[in-house]
């Protein structure tokens, strides 16, 4: 009567969850169809509703970049470490788009999955992550600009180019941990929709986005040492302008804090997860 | 065969055993489950952020206050390979949180489940579909969140598109299907999950009749592949073509597992029971700003023609402010919903500040014969009473139509129709 189907297949333990908890590895690799799905079904719907998709990605990091120029580089005039103030800007943005696009694109997801999550089982942090996918499209065409513009302004970075995809990734994570975070506070506290993109604006302009770290004033310097994401920008002018390498506690740190941004968004979320299932 | 091996499975309650080896292990085999809820009181649980800070600044000390419900309790069943089990039990009973459990939508508060397989869900149709994606776009979403791989869901994809009847607008957006085709194509993608288990809650209810037959062949196919269904269901008329064993909860609680005819039988005896119990007005759901004082109908007996008459009283209560309304349900033996009749949809609002004798007046449709009985619920913004089985009636008997025939002539159908022929 058993069909042999039935019997090569794994038996599943269903057990009451223990207090804190990480997603199995094993069951976030069974569903990775569904983070592609969903990555998919994202990019699908961003340049297929959006008549003006496609150019906005391009358009979109070049008008800031271009604003900054205009306001820090010739209205303050401000430093920019001895690269064009367009590209350092450009480069700057490309950067933080990384981390505040999937933080403001994963805070969302879930209550707007809600009806999916309460019908269907898959592991639930799946869907503020797979808003990563997204952000990896618009990431390339950055990147595709950026490249055009380090080859026209005839800037060589060297080796430590090969870096660069790290430090887009410990974005990414950094990104991701607060994301995840605030798509589960989300689900219970409304405001935190309002709250999350001042924070992140506030965050954009006290990091050494549009500005270089040589243009702050001595007595705030302290506030930018302690700030990871200032770390993580060092590190991409370094490996993408060519700009002085920073300091190895700060290359470390940076990895350090975004994998435990990471993490703890993750272990945020599980927590909370159980909770709004069962808080009704 | 599966009845006779589902009904030796009874263990209701009884300790837990060792594991199984994987080889002759049941499908699925469940050991003391049990699952609570916990429901924040009223007003006692920050809506904002900010709200739940200054709480926690202001009482650092404070824990919030639950009231704890069990939804299951101590459930304890082993479900043989390639059978069709039906989960049967009034509103509350449990069905649904087993089956989230079960499908891993919600997790166990205790007890242990073991599954021999992938557990497929068609909780409700259509999850996951997105209106702006076309067809063959849904097909693939669809199917990758119901636990299908890429590779099955090629395999299959020819067979899904033949069974849903959607060939021709598979490019076509699914906002610009009709609901049929929608449900159609939803069903069509859950029904060829290859998962080992499968979790069903209701959905057969949706559908003209003769998807509904294909929709009940579908899932006699799965079960005689020797895979395993999960049923939950009221329509005891799916239960009873569908499944070949089923069984009974009451308040969480694991009754009878067995036969299909033993678990309705319980299943059906229970409205009067539950009846009985909800004459007590204080253990009745709802708020309690205001309930049914009585409940009784103008006779106990009608013809299927009659107008059926539910007079109800509702005391006034001076501390209860804006304007209610009323609801009932009439529910056949099957426990199926013949009408609901919102007193909104005939513009009726009751005055909280008097006492209420009221009416409701049932014209059609004619019913047929049998025993109905009447859930009354009395809302404002949130549910204040709701009081199922508040009444029962009996309608005799006989034909409504001037002429007879042999019982063929007017057996199918759930109400009379009031119809004439022309030529």
């Amino acid at each position: 009567m058993t069909s042999s189907t039935t019997a090569e297949a794994r038996r599943i333990v269903i057990s009451a969850p223990g207090r804190f908890r990480l997603p199995a590895p094993r069951t976030l690799w069974e569903a990775r169809e569904v983070l592609w799905r969903f990555g998919l079904r994202d990019i699908t719907l961003r340049y297929r509703q959006t008549f003006l998709g496609v150019i906005w990605v391009v358009l979109q990091p070049a008008l800031t970049a271009g604003i900054f120029t205009l306001v820090f580089g010739k209205v303050a005039n401000l430093d920019s470490g001895g690269v064009p103030y367009f590209v350092f800007s450009f480069v700057g943005m490309t950067a933080w788009n990384v981390f505040n696009g999937v933080a403001t694109r994963a805070a969302p997801s879930l209550v707007a999955n809600s009806a999916l999550v309460s019908k269907v089982f898959f592991p639930r942090v799946l869907v503020p992550l797979s808003t990563a996918c997204s952000v990896v499209v618009d990431l390339a065409v950055s990147l595709v600009m950026a490249v055009g513009l380090l080859f026209a302004y005839g800037i060589n970075p060297g080796w430590a180019v090969l870096t660069a995809p790290v430090w887009l990734l410990m974005l990414m994570l950094l990104g991701a941990g607060l994301g995840v975070a605030a798509s589960a506070l989300m689900v219970r506290y409304r405001d935190v929709g309002y709250i999350l993109p001042f924070a992140l604006q506030a965050l954009l302009y006290i990091s050494p986005i549009a500005y270089a770290l040589s243009a702050v004033p001595a007595k705030y310097e302290i506030f930018y040492q302690v700030n990871p994401l200032s770390w993580l920008l060092q590190c991409v002018r370094w490996s993408l302008l060519g700009q002085p390498m920073p300091p190895w506690w700060q290359i470390g740190g940076s990895v350090a804090a975004s994998v435990g941004a990471f993490l703890l968004g993750v272990l945020v979320f599980e927590q909370l997860e159980r909770e709004f299932a069962d808080v009704i | 065969m599966s009845t006779s091996r589902a009904g030796t499975s009874r263990r209701v309650g009884s300790p837990p055993e060792p594991t199984a080896p994987a080889t002759g292990a049941p499908a699925v085999s469940v050991r003391n489950l049990s699952k609570t809820y916990r429901i924040a009181r009223a007003g006692d649980r920050p809506a904002t952020a900010a709200e739940a800070v200054l709480r926690r600044a202001r009482h650092p000390l404070q824990r919030q206050s639950y009231d704890v419900m069990h939804a299951l309790e101590d459930v304890t069943f082993d479900i043989p390979w390639g059978s069709a089990v039906g989960i049967v039990g009034r509103n509350g009973a449990g069905k649904s949180t087993l089956l989230k459990i079960l499908t891993r939508i919600t997790a166990p508060s205790g007890g242990r489940i073991e599954l021999g397989g992938r557990v497929g869900s068609l909780l409700e149709i259509g999850t996951g579909f997105h209106p702006e994606l076309t067809g063959r776009e849904n097909i693939y979403l669809n199917g990758t969140l119901l636990g299908m791989r890429r590779k099955e869901i090629q395999r299959r994809f020819d067979e899904i598109v033949e069974f849903s009847g959607v060939e021709k607008f598979l490019e076509t957006q699914v906002k610009r299907y009709s609901s049929g085709m929608y449900i159609r194509l939803a069903f069509a993608v859950a029904a060829h999950l290859e998962t080992e288990i499968l979790a069903i809650d209701e959905v057969l209810a949706v559908g003209d009749v003769e998807f509904q037959n294909k929709c009940i062949a579908k899932m006699r196919d799965v079960a005689r592949d020797g895979r395993t269904v999960l049923y939950v269901s009221h329509q005891i008329q799916t239960v009873k073509a569908l499944c070949s064993s089923a069984m009974y909860l009451e308040a969480g609680r694991l009754v009878e597992m067995g036969s299909v005819d033993r678990a309705i039988e319980l299943y059906t005896s229970s409205f009067a029971q539950a009846a009985q119990q909800q004459l007590d007005a204080g253990r009745r759901p709802g708020t309690g700003e205001l309930r049914f004082a009585s409940a009784q109908p103008s006779k106990e007996v009608y013809r299927p023609d009659d107008d059926k008459v539910i007079e109800f009283a509702i005391p006034g209560s001076a501390s209860s402010i804006g304007q209610y309304f009323v609801s009932a349900h009439v529910n056949n033996e099957d426990g199926v919903v013949i009408a609901q009749c919102d007193s909104r949809l005939v513009g009726r609002w009751f005055d909280p500040g008097e006492e209420v004798r009221g009416r409701l007046t049932l014209r059609a449709p004619w019913l047929k014969p049998g025993r109905y009985t009447v859930d009354l619920y009395l809302c404002k913004t949130g549910i204040l009473d709701a009081w199922e089985g508040s009444c029962t009636f009996t309608v005799l008997p006989v034909l409504p139509y001037p002429d007879a025939a042999s019982a063929d002539g007017s057996e199918k159908g759930v109400v009379f129709g009031d119809f004439v022929y022309d030529s």
